[in-house]
């Protein structure tokens, strides 16, 4: 019932793209033309139009992902299909080529193919290995629920800090106003903690960096080894414990953030380059029929 | 003076009443506790569009009324009590109505008495506000409702009550004043969880001081403030604003004050009352929400019709010529009171209800006039209509090709009915029949109001039930007998029916809900099966050993047939073949726990998923939290579906051992949705589906009585836009997400998940799923999710 892309239907994608493969070893064995093998010839054409259809189809996924009341099979069995025959289209574009390789367009296309197809066998492994990651990070939390524990969090710091002194209230404050956690897809994916906060030091107000909460915490430990007032010194030990729980928490949304970028990241590299693909494809196909 | 008629409540129904009484030259007035007509619209949200529903019915009023804004409504409306200089007193709230025909006293609050020669009575069913009931209740700075929050800022608010409304008020203040709320409990029972929830937090970090266990002793205006009894003593509150909601009391003990009689006292009883809308208090008329009509035109055509039969004259109802179509094409030749008065005399379940009833119930169902052999419904469809057989026979088919033969003024169909599951059996029309559909909230009223009808359909339910799960050679007599002897409870959720090692008393048929059976082992409870409604437990106890071998709670709101054990002992020793089912019974029960037990982590998930609520459901979307990529590809494509609207929420809900519960429908086996839906729009289709049809009117009360939170209120949205154009130009919204149309704010009607049944391919978020995470299932199939995943 729940199977991965992989294993779906007993894998028969996977037994289609491994029988489409043998048939073209055995086409390229049997096959003797006059010349070396190369895309010019009899099967060198065919196996140039298998190719072409292949990659239009498996561009052709983007559409109809979307397409949402189609009900040519599940957007999961085509995932499926888009794998396998992905994979096998490597072996036949390097039938249909002869294995010339040369610094030209034609093989300007095969590098983008392999482009396309090496980030997609990267999105399979994250696509396999990272739900599971991010399930055991969240621990059946929500997304939301992480949000809403951490306003939680920075609500409780402000009313400790009612009780001491403006200092406390500015810092609590803007340690809250100035989390900041994402932003760019490049931030996300390295997982940076790009918050700030307001700190008066020797008279002085300034904006630092306050990744993990670090800055506050420092902050805190020195304004406590400082209090003799033993009601003010235990309200700044809960400011503090309350900052490690935000900073624990922060952690855990950070990697999630982490996780979540880590699965749409490489579709920025496949889908524009299949894009790139498509162009190169048919500026080969257009000059092979023009200098031929 | 003596009025001719006094109209009490300025709603729809009494407006319109008044308007034909002013047209008819009738002296009249119309009394209308609030400063304004129609109090109950003027609540319904700015700028809501008002439907005219049912929109097969045609409009028989002086007054004008078709869909449009609230305000549209309204202002038509004002304009017509001026141009039919219809006598309104505003502030007039009736406390009482003494006397009878030609001869009433109808007091109002400031103490003024009025006669009157006939009363109408149309108050609707809001009833009014409870007060607070302390000195100083009516004082200016106390309220009790809200419209908009966010009319107030930096006050100092005390809002009192633990209720729904009380919580969403406390939460929506908050934002820009201090609020205190007053709770007489020590905890908030009443609250929906989400609200729970809400209150909860804002409680602890202290956005929202609450006094718990604390009562109003009284309300000093001229000071501002408040005087509480807490707990630990008296305190004095200084505020600018007092928030009462405690809820309505319901108009019940006021119209029994006046005389009129209930059938029983189940509260959704309505009033009985005779063709023209008469009660039992002669000259005293009863129309609009209060008659159980609970739609703006139906109560505006009675408002009509009721003057007409005060006058005198005996029309014809407005939906008159509804019926006439229904009765067409029926082999009968009778006109429309005669056929009423045939399916009376046929139907013995029907022979004491009252004709207005009668005629309700029949106006809502539906005539049907199968030929011999047609299927009348297929075992394991999902419908749940009342069917009761006028004239001909049917066949039911039971198992091993055997049927049981119904006929004329026999009924079936009851065990979905009450049961929320699918058919049992299917059945045929033996000859040409004529058979009348009931949908199941009628029936359900019925038996609400009707103690007999009540019994003679459990009584069958009850025989049916042991003969189609354990004896179904027993003639219906002995079945009958049997089921005399039975006991019906009703279990809330989590309740135990019996615990590991209680002496076994009996058996338990579950009717509706289901039950999870869990075993104590090695100083912890482990859940080994869950048991749907249909089936039996507690057979172990008393075929083998004399106690209880593991524990049997409800998982939800659950009903059992109890059988005693003495009884069901004889029933084993006068049935051939009876052991011997049981005991194959047992047998796999005992594998199925070998196997669970072994396997714990599965109890520990399904005991999550029923704390769910999935005691409850039929068919539910789980995500496997180890494939989902959080793509959202479900959403957009129930959205790309539904008019541009998700109905399912992927991200909220909780998770366990890596199995999310996504916020989406999971198609109830008794819907809670359907309970108070005004045009009974949310229908069950034959797979399952629980889904809303357009004739909703955006009341928002399913939304309020669903407690998965899964109905949203939504308007339209713009047009989906081009794949092609947005792959090309970036221009336009990506298929699947759509923006609200501006124009569209205030005509928002209820949706939900629909589980794609108008689409062939089954559910749209299911095959949206590229990873394969996206999953639907039953509950019956949840020991699968980890047997395949171990
Ligand atoms: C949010 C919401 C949305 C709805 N939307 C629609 C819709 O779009 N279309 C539709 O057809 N229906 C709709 N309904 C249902 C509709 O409002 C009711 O069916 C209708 O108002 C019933 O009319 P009525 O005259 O019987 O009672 P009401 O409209 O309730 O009128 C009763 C009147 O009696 C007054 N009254 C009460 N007690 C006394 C007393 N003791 N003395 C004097 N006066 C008294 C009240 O102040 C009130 O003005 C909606 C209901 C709700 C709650
Ligand atoms: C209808 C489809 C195609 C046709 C008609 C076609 C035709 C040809 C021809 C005639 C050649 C020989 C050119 C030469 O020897 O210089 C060739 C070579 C080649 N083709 Fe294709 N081709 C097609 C599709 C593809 C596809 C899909 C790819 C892979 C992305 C591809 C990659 C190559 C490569 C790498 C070579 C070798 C270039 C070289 O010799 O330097 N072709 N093709
Ligand atoms: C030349 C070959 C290929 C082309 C042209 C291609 C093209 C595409 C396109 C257009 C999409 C849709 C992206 C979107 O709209 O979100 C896609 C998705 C994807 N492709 Fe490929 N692809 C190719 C090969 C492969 C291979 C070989 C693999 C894996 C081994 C692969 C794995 C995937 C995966 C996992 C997705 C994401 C599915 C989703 O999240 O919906 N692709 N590909
Ligand atoms: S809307 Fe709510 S109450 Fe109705 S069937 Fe769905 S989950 Fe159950
Ligand atoms: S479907 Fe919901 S909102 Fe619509 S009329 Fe029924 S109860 Fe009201």
């Amino acid at each position: 019932m729940h199977e991965s892309m992989l294993v779906f239907r007993k894998r028969r994608y996977l037994w289609v793209a491994l029988t489409m493969s043998f048939v073209a070893i055995a086409a390229y064995w049997l096959h003797d033309p006059q010349e070396p093998p190369n895309g010019g010839t009899a099967l060198g054409y065919t196996l140039g139009t298998v190719a072409t259809l292949l990659i239009v189809w498996l561009a052709w996924f983007g559409v109809r992902k979307r397409r949402y009341s189609s009900t040519l099979g599940s957007v999961q069995g085509w995932l499926s299909a888009h794998v396998y025959f992905g994979i096998a289209l490597v072996l036949i574009a390097l039938l249909h080529s002869g294995f010339q390789f040369g610094i030209n367009v034609h093989t300007l296309a095969f590098v983008l193919m392999m482009l396309v197809v090496l980030s997609g066998l990267y999105g399979v492994y994250v696509y396999l290995k990272i739900p599971q990651r991010v399930s055991e990070n969240r621990k059946g939390t929500s997304r939301a629920e992480l949000v809403s524990q951490l306003e939680d969090i920075d609500s409780r710091s402000q009313r400790v800090a009612q009780g001491l002194s403006d200092e406390f209230q500015e810092l609590t404050a803007s340690a809250a106003s100035r989390t900041q956690l994402g932003g760019s897809l490049w931030s996300r994916l390295s997982g940076r903690d790009e918050s700030q906060v307001v700190i008066k030091a020797d008279g002085q107000t300034g904006v630092v960096p306050n990744p993990g909460q670090e800055a506050v915490l420092d902050w805190l430990a020195d304004q406590q080894s400082r209090s003799s007032d033993a009601e003010v010194a235990a309200a700044i030990g809960e400011l503090s414990a309350l900052t490690r729980n935000k900073r624990r928490l922060l952690r855990q949304m950070k990697e999630d953030i982490r996780l979540q970028a880590t699965l749409e990241a490489w579709l920025y590299l496949h889908v524009p380059l299949t894009a790139a693909l498509l162009v190169a494809l048919v500026t080969h196909i257009v000059t092979v029929f023009l200098y031929w | 003076m003596i009025y001719d008629v006094v109209i009490v409540g300025g709603g729809p129904a009494g407006l319109s009443a008044a308007a034909h009484a002013a047209q008819t030259g009738m002296s009249h007035v119309l009394l209308e506790a609030t400063g304004a007509h129609a109090n109950t619209i003027q609540r319904y949200q700015k700028g809501k569009h008002v439907m005219a529903e049912p929109a097969v019915v045609p409009l028989r009023s002086e007054l004008e009324f078709t869909a449009g804004t609230r305000e549209a409504v309204l202002g038509a409306w004002q304009l017509g009590i001026e141009k039919h200089s219809i006598d309104v007193r505003y502030g007039g709230e009736v406390t009482a109505i003494r006397g009878a025909r030609a001869n009433f006293e109808v007091t109002l609050s400031d103490g003024e008495t009025l006669r009157a020669g006939s009363v109408v009575l149309a108050i609707g069913l809001q009833g009014n506000p409870r007060k607070l009931g302390v000195s100083g209740e009516d004082a200016p700075i106390v309220q009790y409702s809200l419209d908009d929050p966010d009319e107030y800022q930096d006050e100092t608010i005390v809002i009192v009550g633990a209720g729904d409304a009380a919580i969403e008020n406390a939460v929506a203040l908050a934002r820009n004043n201090k609020v205190v709320i007053v709770n007489r409990r020590d905890e908030f029972a009443r609250a929906k969880d989400a609200n729970l929830a809400l209150i909860s937090r804002a409680i602890d970090d202290g956005t929202i001081n609450c006094f718990y266990k604390t009562n109003v002793e009284s309300v000093d205006s001229t000071e501002s403030n408040i005087v509480l009894n807490t707990e630990t003593g008296q305190t004095r509150l200084q505020c600018q604003r007092i928030i009462a909601r405690l809820g309505a009391i319901p108009p019940r003990r006021f119209v029994e004050a006046c005389g009129v009689e209930f059938p029983s006292d189940d509260l959704t009883t309505l009033p009985e009352l005779s063709g023209h809308y008469e009660s039992n208090v002669a000259g005293l008329y009863i129309i609009g929400a209060l008659a159980g009509y609970p739609l703006i035109k139906q109560a505006m055509n009675q408002g009509y019709e009721v003057i007409e039969y005060i006058a005198g004259n005996d029309i014809v109802p407005a939906d008159h010529g509804i019926l006439e179509q229904k009765f067409q094409g029926l082999p009968f030749g009778l006109d429309v009171d005669q056929t009423l008065s045939l399916l009376r005399d046929r139907v013995p379940l029907f022979a004491d209800i009252n004709g207005l009833v009668l005629r309700e119930l029949v106006l809502a169902s539906e005539l049907k006039t199968p030929q011999p052999g047609d299927v009348i419904f297929q075992k394991n469809d999902y419908t749940n209509s009342f069917l009761s057989i006028v004239e001909g026979e049917v066949d039911v088919e039971i198992e091993g090709g055997k049927s049981i033969r119904l006929n004329q003024g026999q009924f079936f169909g009851e065990m979905s009915l009450l049961s929320g599951r699918r058919r049992s059996a299917t059945v045929r029309a033996a000859g040409a029949c004529v058979l009348l559909e009931s949908p199941r909230r009628e029936v359900i009223k019925l038996m609400n109001t009707y103690e007999q009808v009540r019994l003679v359909i459990d009584e069958h339910f009850i025989a049916r039930t042991l003969r189609a799960g354990l004896v179904p050679d027993a003639p219906f007599k002995e079945l009958q007998a049997i089921a005399g002897t039975t006991e019906l409870i009703a279990y809330k959720a989590d309740e135990i029916l019996f615990n590991e090692g209680d002496e076994a008393d009996g058996l338990h048929l579950i009717r509706s809900g289901s039950i999870s059976v869990s075993r104590r082992i090695g100083g912890r409870d482990i859940v080994t099966s869950y048991v749907a409604a249909g089936n039996y437990v507690g057979e172990m106890g008393l075929i083998g050993q004399s106690t209880r071998s593991a524990t049997v709670k409800a998982t939800v709101a659950t009903e059992s047939i109890f059988l005693r054990a003495d009884v069901f002992l004889q029933m084993l020793e006068r049935n051939e073949g009876l052991r011997e089912r049981v005991q194959e019974t047992v047998r796999e029960r005992l594998s199925e726990n070998l196997r669970m037990e072994a396997q714990p982590e599965s109890g520990d998930l399904i005991s999550f998923l029923m704390q769910q609520g999935l005691g409850e459901a039929t068919d539910v979307l789980l995500i496997d939290e180890a494939l989902c990529v959080g793509c959202d590809n479900c959403e957009k494509a129930c959205a790309a579906t539904h008019g541009g609207t998700s109905r399912l929420d992927r991200a909220a809900g909780p998770s366990y051992a890596e199995i999310h519960v996504p916020t989406s429908c999971r198609h109830c086996e008794d819907p809670h949705c359907m309970k108070d839906c005004p045009p009974d729009a949310i229908r069950r289709a034959p797979n399952g589906e629980v889904y809303i049809e357009d004739s909703c009117i955006g009341c928002g009360n399913c939304g309020r009585n669903c407690p998965y939170g899964v109905i949203q209120m939504a308007g339209e949205k713009e047009k989906a836009s081009n794949l092609f154009n947005w792959i090309m130009t970036g221009r336009g919204a990506e298929p699947g997400e759509r923006k609200a149309l501006a124009s569209a704010g205030s005509l928002k009607k209820a949706v939900k998940c629909d589980m794609c049944k108008d689409l062939s391919g089954g559910p749209a978020c299911v095959r949206a799923c590229p990873t394969g995470a996206a999953i639907r299932m039953s509950p019956a199939e949840f020991v699968n999710l980890t047997k395949e995943a171990s």
